[in-house]
């Protein structure tokens, strides 16, 4: 563990923190530009946080102390997330424990809190999300862990930062499996962050919520760690995607200045990837419920093709 | 050389261009007949020059006819001829019911020509690539045929023919990919590596697991074409829903070639591998086919669809005897080939015209023939006896000698072939004698046509076509007596190449 | 650089090829279906072409631009006239659900990979691994062919079908000789057509190309 790992870290953990409602802002402004509108400002969702924290928090009179720690532990664990992969450098302390399989451990558990929060005060919409994330995320675990084995196989090891060091310093090679996987990672990381066309984020009608059903309960601060921890998760995804297939610019042993360079690189990234997301957002419509489990099954499946591809025309 | 092989190519192909032109004309059906004779000259010169020459080669070795193929030309074109003397008055009748529209004569006729010329490319071509061209070909050729009443049936008959045959034939193409991928490594690339005469040469250096892959997808693919149980389920349609002549070249020729296409690939693989893999493959799938299509024939109502599932049974039988190898049981089943082919065309044409005069395909409705039409009723019943195995008929000399070389060779499997055989006779000889010698119903009895529709024993307006029907039948009897000595040579030289 | 990048091209454009026989299966528009199939043919020219210029056999750029002709342009174009011409641009009915259609699909390629591992370790040729991509595409093909209802995709999935086979052709022996190649475009074609024309024959028995109205002659 080295000082300039250490604060790789830390920075990657701030970071993340801190410019995840921009991440969400810019996505929000492309596809406000690619429609045609203009759109509230790239600073809106910071806005929308501070009105929210400094709004009273009003609660059920059934909801239990569950419902209002939930919050800060959906914020928690994606934060610990957001501070594993890794971004601004390999050399990071917490690289022993934190591997691809905890990552996936890390936001299962988030969903798995988010779900209970919903179906904790016992309304019919809370119930409702629960039940249709939940049947979302049952595919999309499995899909993930498929995705992130492809790349373990690639690099031998399922340490993200070996995976990105590997990638990113070996000479340039074109990986079928890694195209497939590409794939099914993009199709997963819309389902997860309740983009079109799995979900619809500024949807609340019933026939077509899943991620706002459930936190229709929350008010005040909660929903603003909530909205915030959104945000985070859009951005996680965001970097375990610019890790495993485009982990160029990563500083291998993570000096001071590695840092600082490869800040902008990151940021270029992750415009570009909002650009992308919201052009997929934009040429999609938004499926019917019942098609969700198909479009994860097929993620899925893609993924066990990357494997086999690997194992047919890499080995 | 190379001018009876081109004369035997060219002029089922000019033919079928020319009727592409004219075919709906009132003397397109001379125009086809007269194509077909003049085929069966350049076949019978070939045939000619192969008894003085032995075999031979042409066209840079692109095509190739010897002891195996020699006889299969000389069949194909003389049924081809004999089943368009047959379809001249057959498809009138059927004009004038208005079954087959102007566009649908035309069709019929030009693809008729064009049908002959893929099958006699099929039997002459050295190449196996162009084999598997020509059989695809022979595939497209008959599927618009088959549709041409355009009734639901038959639309359905001919859907289900292109699906499965299609599908079949490109598991074959993959078959030949790898046997071209194993042929290359010996003899280079090039044209050369599909011929099967070089690859006769060299069989025994080819690499034996690519080889066995290969052959299975060749029977799968080819397999499909000739009927083996499970593939045959386009059969029984295709076969019962096309106009008859059809159905009779169907049933008499298509099979034979792609059993002969088999064989050919059989040749190669038997020398690439020392375990009788293509042996057992073969003897599995005939054995299945003779044992299902007897346990289907006996339930079947439609008299076509049953003499369909007894062109299944015959050729499990023929691919059961080649699967056995040596030689008498490959003496047997080239035989059998020969003499199936000319009784079930005979057996069609006489069907033809029986549900001609009785406007129905179905059995119970079908009676009295022999009163009715005396040709017509003892036509079939000659025909029904020949393909049953009563001697002095050829199918009786064939079918004991594959049964005894059974009983000495695979006594396992002699009840099966003997049960199977017994329940067809018994369900073939019960309906057939009921259609030709029952008691005449109502609607056979009346004079031309008072229903409105259907033309019920009407008087046809030619008299029924039999002549061919007899000859094939009469053929089938010279067979059973006396086998000519070039074709009896012939047939055990084939027989020592099978193995 | 072609030398080093260009077999690793040739797997990439292997893979997406697998890719395409996948989403086909997935599909439900059959517009999208027949797009598809010109991007399979698209996919399978550009690999042609490629291993042509790798290995210097002149023959596969004649190859590559009968596949394009024929498989990007010709039957593509065939196909978008006959559902104009049908005037039918359904949502495809399958048999199966797509879960488990793409299920066994997996299945089949695992399948393929396996009866294409010992051929493919004798073939001498660069694309040699691909060889069980070629044989799981035929066999996804025929996959779509029995689990769709309607009789276009059933059309679609045959000469989908037929473009595996060019590529494990391609795959295993640089392509088979000249003539053979081209009987088999001729028979491609010649299938397209009559399969077009047969379509009508359908609908116009039946009012309908749902092929489940195909299936009464069936032992009782």
């Amino acid at each position: 563990m080295s000082a300039s790992g250490l604060a790789a870290q830390f920075t990657e953990l701030v970071l993340a923190v801190l410019l995840a409602p921009l991440l969400t802002g810019w996505v929000n402004q492309c596809r406000a530009w690619l429609q045609n509108r203009s759109a509230p400002g790239l600073l809106q969702p910071y806005r929308v946080l501070a009105k929210l924290f400094r709004k009273e928090v009003v609660l059920a009179h059934n909801a239990s102390p569950l419902f209002r720690t939930a919050p800060y532990l959906i914020f928690g664990c994606l934060a610990l997330a957001a501070a594993i992969v890794p971004t601004l450098g390999t050399d990071l302390p917490l690289n022993a424990a934190a591997d691809a399989i905890a990552l996936v451990g890390l936001l299962a558990l988030t969903r798995f809190f988010t779900a209970l929060a919903g179906m904790d005060v016992g309304t019919a919409f809370g119930s409702m999300g629960a039940r249709r994330e939940m049947m979302v995320g049952f595919l999309a675990e499995p899909a993930l862990l498929m995705v992130l084995f492809t790349a373990s196989l690639i690099s031998q090891s399922t340490s993200l930062s070996t995976i990105v060091e590997t990638i990113a310093h070996r000479e340039l090679v074109i990986y079928p499996s890694l195209a497939f996987a590409g794939v099914a990672f993009t199709m997963v990381s819309l389902a997860e962050n309740g983009r079109i066309p799995v979900d619809n984020p500024a949807t609340h009608l019933e026939l077509t919520m899943i991620h706002e059903a459930m936190l229709l309960e929350y008010s005040g601060r909660h929903l603003a760690m909530i909205e915030w921890a959104a945000s985070l998760k859009l951005f996680v995804y965001s970097c375990v995607g610019i890790a495993l297939f485009f982990p160029f610019g990563v500083p291998p042993g993570g000096d001071a200045l590695g840092i600082v360079l490869a800040l902008p690189v990151l940021a270029a990234k992750l415009a570009v990837g909002g650009v992308a997301l919201a052009l997929i957002e934009l040429v999609s419509a938004k499926m019917r419920i019942f098609r969700a489990p198909e479009f994860m099954g097929s993620a899925f499946l893609l993924a066990v093709l990357a494997m086999l591809v690997h194992a047919l025309l890499e080995s | 050389m190379a001018l009876e092989m081109l004369l035997l190519l060219a002029f089922p192909l000019a033919g079928g261009a020319l009727l592409a032109l004219l075919g709906h004309r009132q003397y397109a059906a001379e125009i086809n007949t007269a194509f077909s004779i003049l085929t069966f000259g350049a076949a019978a010169s070939l045939v000619a020059r192969v008894i003085a020459e032995g075999s031979v080669t042409a066209l840079e070795e692109q095509f190739f006819v010897d002891s195996l193929n020699v006889f299969l030309v000389a069949l194909t074109a003389f049924v081809a001829m004999t089943s368009s003397l047959f379809s001249r008055p057959y498809m009138r009748i059927e004009r004038m019911h208005g079954r087959v529209s102007d566009a649908g004569m035309r069709l019929y006729h030009s693809m008729y020509q064009l049908f002959s010329f893929t099958m006699l490319l099929v039997l002459t071509t050295n190449n196996l690539g162009i084999m598997w061209v020509a059989m695809e070909a022979a595939t497209l050729t008959t599927v618009l045929l088959i549709a041409l009443y355009r009734t639901h049936a038959s639309l359905e008959a001919a859907w289900k023919y292109f699906i499965l045959c299609g599908v079949g034939i490109a598991q074959a193409l993959f078959g030949t990919i790898l046997v071209y991928f194993a042929a290359e490594r010996i003899l280079g690339a090039g044209g050369v590596s599909l011929l099967w005469t070089h690859l006769d040469a060299v069989k025994g250096e080819l690499e034996p697991t690519v080889m066995a892959i290969a052959f299975v997808f060749l029977l799968v693919g080819y397999g499909t074409k000739v009927g083996l149980v499970p593939l045959h389920n386009w059969l029984p349609d295709a076969h019962a829903e096309g106009p008859t002549p059809i159905s009779a070249v169907l049933s008499g020729l298509l099979l034979n070639v792609a059993l002969y296409a088999l064989i050919r690939f059989k040749v190669i693989t038997d020398g690439a591998l020392d375990r009788p893999f293509a042996s057992a493959l073969l003897m599995g799938f005939g054995l299945l086919s003779v044992a299902v299509a007897a346990f289907f024939l006996s339930r079947q109502r439609d008299i076509k669809r049953m003499f369909a599932y007894s062109s299944i049974e015959h050729m499990g039988l023929i691919t059961f005897a080649f699967g056995m190898g040596g030689p008498v049981a490959s003496f047997a089943g080239l035989l059998h080939m020969t003499v199936h082919s000319l009784t079930k065309s005979a057996i069609f044409f006489a069907v033809g015209h029986a549900s001609q005069k009785s406007g129905t395909q179905l059995m119970e409705n079908i009676r009295g023939l022999v009163q009715v039409s005396p040709t017509i009723g003892w036509g079939l019943m000659l025909g029904t006896a020949a393909i049953l195995g009563m001697p002095p008929f050829g199918v009786f000399a064939s079918e004991f000698l594959i049964l005894t070389t059974a009983i000495a060779q695979q006594p396992w499997a002699a009840p099966v072939l003997l049960i199977s055989l017994g329940v067809s006779f018994a369900a073939i000889f019960g309906k057939v004698q009921g259609m030709v010698f029952g008691e005449m119903s109502s609607s056979m009895s009346g004079s031309s046509g008072s229903m409105s529709g259907s033309p019920s024993a009407a008087r046809l307006a030619h008299r029924p076509a039999m002549v061919p029907a007899f000859t094939h039948l009469a053929l089938v009897l010279l067979l059973g007596l006396y086998v000519p000595p070039y074709l009896a040579d012939w047939y055990r030289r084939a027989a020592q190449l099978i193995g | 650089m072609l030398q080093h990048y260009g077999p690793q091209v040739i797997n990439l454009l292997a893979a997406v090829l697998l890719l395409l026989a996948f989403a086909m299966l997935a599909q439900r528009r059959i517009l999208s279906l027949i797009n598809l199939f010109a991007a399979q043919g698209l996919v399978l020219f550009l690999a042609t072409a490629l291993v042509a210029a790798l290995t210097g056999q002149t023959h596969l750029y004649w190859s590559a631009g009968v596949t394009l002709l024929l498989k990007v342009l010709l039957l593509p174009w065939i196909l978008h006239r006959l559902i104009r011409r049908l005037n039918v641009k359904w949502d495809v009915e399958t048999l199966l659900n797509i879960p488990t259609t793409m299920l066994v699909g997996i299945v089949l390629v695992i399948l393929a990979f396996n009866v294409a591992a010992p051929i493919s370790e004798l073939a001498g040729t660069v694309t040699r691994s691909t060889l069980g991509i070629a044989l799981a595409c035929v066999l996804l093909s025929f996959l779509m062919m029995i689990t769709r209802s309607k009789a276009v995709p059933q059309v679609v999935g045959f000469l989908s079908m037929e473009n595996g086979l060019f590529f494990a052709a391609t795959a295993a022996v640089y392509g088979m000789p000249m003539v053979v190649e081209l009987g088999v475009a001729l028979d491609v074609l010649v299938a397209a057509l009559i399969l077009g024309v047969f379509v009508f024959q359908i609908r116009e028995r039946f009012d309908s190309v749902d092929t489940r109205h195909l299936e009464n002659l069936k032992e009782r």
